[in-house]
This record gives structure tokens, sequence and C-alpha cells, in this order.
């Protein structure tokens, strides 16, 4: 067996604030393959990722979430980065006093401990992705999102996608709120990074990011419950009729 | 990329491993030793146990005189009720004066033994020998140890504690004592005036520069004493001195006071720095007077951290008295949960073209409160002068709260002056956020900390941010996960 990227989601089943959210989700996501996940607000797409990726505020209350078969409930975010987890936040926080590049370069160490990439070649490796996403140099001695307009949280959640390289890509809502052409740009760096043995779950509400990244798969959450799954025919569908037919299902 | 900022991230790094090295070791200044004092005045305070400190230290009429009526001042005003709750202090079963021995020595081996473990403990002979000029070693309420490498006294540098600075140079401790803190100035000075023991007093001969710290070190071993030192620092005219104090105490079930007064008096075209590093333990509410007068050209730097005790009240404050004097101060405090930081500065312009800066970081957790309390004024006649405050707090724990009251009285209309304040945070979101691109929860909350401090860094000794990290880690665990 050759090198892997398989991300099973078996029977799932998540809480917030004792509210349940995520009720028996099921989804397999392999590497070379890119999914959109849909379904109205508050349906619990972005629970979904943050369940992904342990956030402690989320209990799960059943199921698994293997990747390349080991199990990651109970495992703590930074172990789930290692694994090859990444999510691109629908709203990234601010983490003021947090430098950009001091921040990116120990993430990098830690994800790639094998590499031994100079401080020089770091800095020139994240000055050409930050310049393809769109952004200047000066952002790599800001602070973590802070007084970071909406379009460059998500062109900065991209960036760190490309630097630490992930197998397995969670984008929550990654095209919202940007600009006709930053969606350019970014739909780019992710087509580029995007091979055979990365997959993405894309989350989203448009079909503007979909006709550049096109997937193969869609699904929809409904009321914490995958509701429907099917191909891009299924998310045009959406976009001319809504969630009204699925709900009537 | 410039290198500037290559090499800051490299520093970023590295404090990040020591700090991870260090997470494991316990806190090490919280042991407690068996001394018991040779001398004790008992419980309680009148004007019996004042003389008897007068007595046991057979003292000058005046400095007998000063005592008595500040007693009288002490007992006349009512305890403050303007800031944090200081109903816990038990007055009446604090021990004013503890007295270790009789030996005052300069070689640690005339130190008693048990007292000398203590100061080996905490690393105090070792850190002498590496980079200080010269140390003097306080224990409860009495200096035990005294050096000064000889360079500095053949330059005719002065320092020991206060009480044999008393015997030795009289007429030049006369001087200074109670100029810039008179014992009218609040209740805790008063008491200190009354009751105060040990302390240090440092004097720079005019032109003297001295390149080495000197540092005196506080501790207290004995629950339910107090310990009132009183410091004076003068740098005479053109000279440059810095001067560091530490202190630590174990921790008790009963809660004791420590009261200081430090007088700073910074001469023309004369520098002085003072540094001190507060740990004391939770159980002491401490509430020292520091103060600065500062002469024509003349520079005061007051660097402070406040780690540990119950309740503090410390405003450290300059009196900006010559034309072109200026004073910064850059106070770090750390609220942990249960304890109260009522810390800030003051600085008063007395005169044309001085300059403040005032930094402020607080750092408070779960229900720990950090308070900014400043005051700057700026007299009329002042003219052109400046003045800059930065109040920055970080929470950690998303229920984390911190206050800032400045007070600002301007009165010359030349005069200059800016507020900055911000708020960041510790909280389960930007934890998460860092250890979902591979930071472990250590590294995580030592990036937010060392972001925090990084505009100070520079100014302030890297064991301290280290000590402080570690402070903040410990009490994040204990409060179970934050992330
Ligand atoms: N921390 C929380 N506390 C309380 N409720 C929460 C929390 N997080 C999510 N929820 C609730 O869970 C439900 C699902 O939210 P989620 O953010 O996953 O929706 P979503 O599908 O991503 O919606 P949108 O398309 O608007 O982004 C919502 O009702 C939301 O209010
Ligand atoms: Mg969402």
């Amino acid at each position: 067996m050759g090198i892997m990227t398989e991300l099973i989601i078996k029977n799932l089943s998540a809480r917030v604030e004792g509210k349940e959210i995520l009720r028996d989700v099921n989804l397999t996501v392999r590497g070379g393959e890119i999914h959109a996940l849909m379904g109205p607000n508050g349906a619990g797409k972005s629970t979904l990722g943050n369940v992904l990726i342990g956030h402690p505020n989320y209990e799960i209350t059943g199921g698994s979430i293997k990747l390349d078969g080991v199990e990651l409930v109970g495992k703590y975010p930074e172990e789930r980065a290692r694994a090859g987890l990444y999510l691109a936040f629908q709203s990234p926080v601010a983490i003021p006093g947090v430098k950009l590049s001091a921040f990116l370069r120990t993430a990098y160490k830690n994800l790639h401990p094998e590499e031994k990439l100079s401080v020089n070649d770091f800095y020139k490796l994240v000055s050409s992705h930050l310049k393809k996403v769109g952004l200047d140099e000066s952002f790599m001695s800001r602070s973590v999102n802070d007084g970071f307009s909406g379009g460059e949280r998500k062109r900065l959640e991209i960036l760190q996608m490309v630097i630490l390289r992930p197998k397995i890509i969670v984008l929550d809502e990654i095209d919202s709120g940007l600009d006709v052409d930053a969606l350019g740009l970014i739909s780019d760096e992710i087509l580029q990074f995007f091979n055979d043995q990365t997959a993405f779950l894309i989350v989203t509400h448009y079909q503007r990011i979909l006709k550049r990244i096109d997937p193969q798969f869609v699904h929809v959450l409904m009321n914490g419950k995958i509701a429907k799954e099917g191909d891009r025919e299924l998310a045009l569908r959406i976009e001319n009729e809504g969630y009204d037919w699925i709900r009537g299902n | 990329m410039e290198i500037q900022n290559m090499s800051k991230d490299e520093e970023i790094e590295k404090l990040l491993e020591s700090v991870k090295n260090i997470t494991s070791k316990k806190s090490d200044w919280e042991f407690k030793d068996s001394f018991k004092p040779q001398y004790t005045t008992g419980k309680g305070l009148n004007r019996k146990v004042v003389e008897e400190i007068s007595d046991i230290k057979n003292e000058p009429d005046w400095m007998r005189r000063i005592r008595l009526k500040a007693l009288e001042i002490f007992e006349a005003k009512p305890v403050p009720t303007w800031g944090p709750d200081l109903s816990g202090i038990d007055w009446e079963n604090i021990s004013y004066y503890n007295k270790p021995g009789d030996s005052n020595t300069n070689s640690w081996d005339d130190v008693p033994e048990m007292i000398k473990d203590t100061f080996q403990k905490l690393g105090i002979p070792e850190m002498e020998q590496k980079y200080l000029a010269g140390s003097v070693a306080q224990y409860e309420s009495e200096g035990v140890y005294h050096s000064l490498r000889k360079v500095w006294e053949d330059k005719g540098v002065v320092f020991m504690d206060l009480d044999s600075a008393i015997r030795e140079h009289p007429d030049l401790v006369k001087q200074y004592f109670c100029k810039a803190v008179p014992i009218t100035d609040n209740k805790f000075a008063a008491l200190n005036g009354a009751v105060w023991s040990g302390g240090s007093f440092l004097y720079v001969p005019k032109g003297v520069h001295i390149d080495m710290p000197l540092q005196t070190y506080f501790r207290m071993n004995n629950e339910g004493t107090g310990q009132f030192e009183h410091t004076i620092v003068v740098a005479d005219e053109g000279s440059s001195v810095h001067y560091i104090e530490g202190c630590t105490a174990p921790r008790w079930d009963k809660n004791s006071l420590h009261s200081a007064i430090v007088e700073i008096y910074v001469n023309k075209n004369a520098k002085a720095r003072y540094t001190s590093v507060q740990n004391w333990s939770k159980s002491v509410y401490n509430m020292p007077t520091k103060r600065a007068w500062v002469e024509e050209n003349g520079q005061m730097e007051w660097v402070g951290g406040s780690l540990g005790s119950k309740v503090t009240m410390l405003y450290p404050s300059s009196y900006l008295r010559g034309p072109h004097a200026s004073a910064s101060n850059l106070n770090i405090s750390l609220a942990g949960p249960g304890t109260v930081k009522d810390t800030g500065a003051k600085a008063l312009h007395f005169a044309p073209y001085t300059t403040s800066k005032i930094v402020a970081k607080s750092i408070s957790i779960e229900d720990g409160k950090a308070i900014y309390r400043g005051l700057l004024r700026i007299n009329k006649g002042a003219v052109e002068s400046k003045s800059h405050v930065q109040c920055d707090a970080l929470l950690i724990n998303d229920e984390s709260a911190s206050y800032t009251f400045p007070h600002d009285e301007i009165y010359e209309p030349t005069a200059t002056f800016g507020h900055e304040a911000s708020v960041g945070k510790i909280g389960t979101e930007e934890l998460t956020y860092l250890r979902s691109r591979g930071l472990s929860e250590d590294e995580a909350s030592s990036m937010i900390v060392l972001g925090f401090l990084d505009d100070v860094m520079r100014e302030i000794p890297m064991e301290f941010a280290i000590e402080m990290n570690r402070l903040i880690k410990m009490e994040m665990s204990k409060m179970g996960a934050v992330g």
C-alpha cells in the first residue's frame, strides 16, 4: 500500500453547550477528491469543521473520525494537525501580539520536523505565496488576523494551508467576503495545491467557487444530518431552488 | 523580510524552547525553612513596640522621634477604601519586627546555616558572583548579608542595609531619609516610618558610572509577620546606576504585610534604573510607596514586575523637579486567581521640558483582577512637557476582566500627552486556532504571552519573562485546560 489519504467520518454526533447539533453524520473523503458541503444557515456545517479539528467547545457524543486508519476522536487539535487535517475557519480569530512569521514558522517546524528549511528560505517561501494570495510582505510582521479585513483573513487561511501542506482540508466558506479578483487568486492557489494525496471539503453557499473548483461530490447537511448527496448537479439545483425540496422529502 | 525581523523570530523560537524546558519545574521559592527569629516584638503595634525597635537598633534620637511621630500619623489615618479590599489585614496579629539573629556580615560563610541555605536555594550567591556589583540580603526584618565589589567601594560608592548606613554614614542618610516620601504621605508610609527595619542604602558619588547592577533580595519566612524595609538610592550628579530588588515568601495560611518605602534621588544629569521583581506568596498584602525625585536633566527608569501577593497596591511615582528631567515607567502585573493587582504609576511634572512615559501591562487569570490606576499631573509652567501612557491588558480565560483608572491633571497649555489602551485574550478560540495549526497548548499560550510582552521584552530580565510564563502555565493547568 502506498501513501494514501482517507478521512472516514462514521455516525458522528456532537453537542455544543448541551445542544445536539450533529446527528449520525457519515462522510468519506479520499485523496484526489473534491467534496462540497452545503446546507442552510445553522445546519451544522461549521460545527462539523470544528468537531473535526477537536475544538474543545464541541463534545463528541458518538461515532468516529479516522484519518488514514487512525482514530482522531479524543486527540488534541495539534495532534490532528500533525495527522494532516486543516480547517480554514469561517471567521478566523485575531490574535494580537502573535506575529504571523513567528507563528507560521513554529507551526511549520512542528508539522514538518524532518524538513530543515533555513529561516531565510522559509521566508522566501512565505513571501512568494503571500504574493500569490494577493498580500504584501508587510503582513509577515503583523499579528495573526489582527486588524485584517474579512477578505485578508480568508487569504491568510489559504496561505497557511499552502505553507503547512495538510492532506485533508476543510474550507469553511472560504469564498465569502472575497472580491472577484481574490476569488480567482485563491481558487488558483487551491487548485495548484490539489493533487491525488490531498482532499478538499468545501463548505459553501454559492456556485461561484464551485464553478472554479469543480466538486465530484456534493453533500447537503440539514439539521445536523446528511440529508442529500449527489454530484455537481445537486449544487446547481440548490442554487436555483433552495433547500425546501429536500426538506419536503 | 528584514534581517532584524528574522532574528527576532529566532529569538522567540529560542524563548519558546527555554519555556518548554522550564515548565515541569515546580515553583522553587515557596519552600519554607524552620528558622525561628531570635527576637520578635510579638503581635500587635503600640508605642512600646516602636520604642523597643528603636532601642534594639540603638539608633540616634532624630530617628526615634520620626518613628513616634509616624506612629501617631499611622493611627490617625484610616485604611484607604478607594481601592482593593484591605479588610483581610489582621493588624493586631502581625508581628511587626522580627530579628533573625545578630550577625550582619559580608561573608556568606558567616550567615546562619539555615538562612544561607534559603538564599542559596534562591540562587542569590551565584547571581552575585556572576552579575552583580554588590548585594544585600534581608531575612525578615534585618539585613543578614551585604557586599560591594572593591572597585566601587574605592570610588566612594556606599551600599549596605539602611541600619548599618545610619551607623556608618549618619549625615548622608539623614539628608535623604523620608524627604521624597514623607511619613505623612499615606497610612502605609506612616506605618513604615514607625516600624521600618532593613532596606538598603545606596549612594553613588558624582560622576561614577556603575556598569553592573546592585541587588537587594528580601525574604519573608514566617507567617503573620510584617516586613517594612526602607530603601534609599542616591545617584549623585552625573552618575549612573541600576538597582534591582527581588522578593519572595513561602505560602502561608495567615496573611502577612509588606509595606516598604523606596526613595530614589536622581540628581542633575544622573541616571537611575530601579528594577523590582515581586513574587510574594498569595498570603501577602503588598503596599509599598515608591517615589523618585528627578532633578535637571536626570533620568529615572522604573521597571517593575508584580507576579505574586494577595493584594498589591503600587504606583511608583516620579517627581520631575528640574528642566529636562525624564521618567519612564514600565510595569508588568500578573493577577492570578483570587488576587488583586492595583498598580500603575504617577508622573508629576513640575519643571519645563520634562517628559514621562508610562507603559503598563497586566495579565489577569480567572477572577484575578488587574487594575491600572495612574496619575499624570503637569503643573502650570512645566512648558513643553510631554507624557505618554500606554495600558495593555491580557485576559487569560474568557471571563477575566481588567480595569483602567487613569487620572490626568494638566494645568500647562503647551504640554502634550496621550493615552493608549489595548486588550488581548488567551481564550479558547485563540488557543484552538493556534493549536489547529500544530502548536501545542504550551506553545500557543506562550506565544500569546510573549507577543503581549514583545515591545517590552528588551527592557525586562529574560528570567522574568520565563518565570512569568511559567506562572501563567501553572495557573492555567490548575484551572483545568483552558483549551
Ligand atoms: N458555541 C456555540 N454555542 C451555542 N450554539 C452554537 C455554538 N456553535 C454553534 N452553535 C449552534 O449550532 C448550530 C449550527 O451552527 P453552525 O455554525 O455549525 O452552522 P452552519 O451550518 O455553519 O451555518 P452557516 O451557514 O450560517 O455558517 C447553530 O444553531 C448554532 O447557533
Ligand atoms: Mg458556518
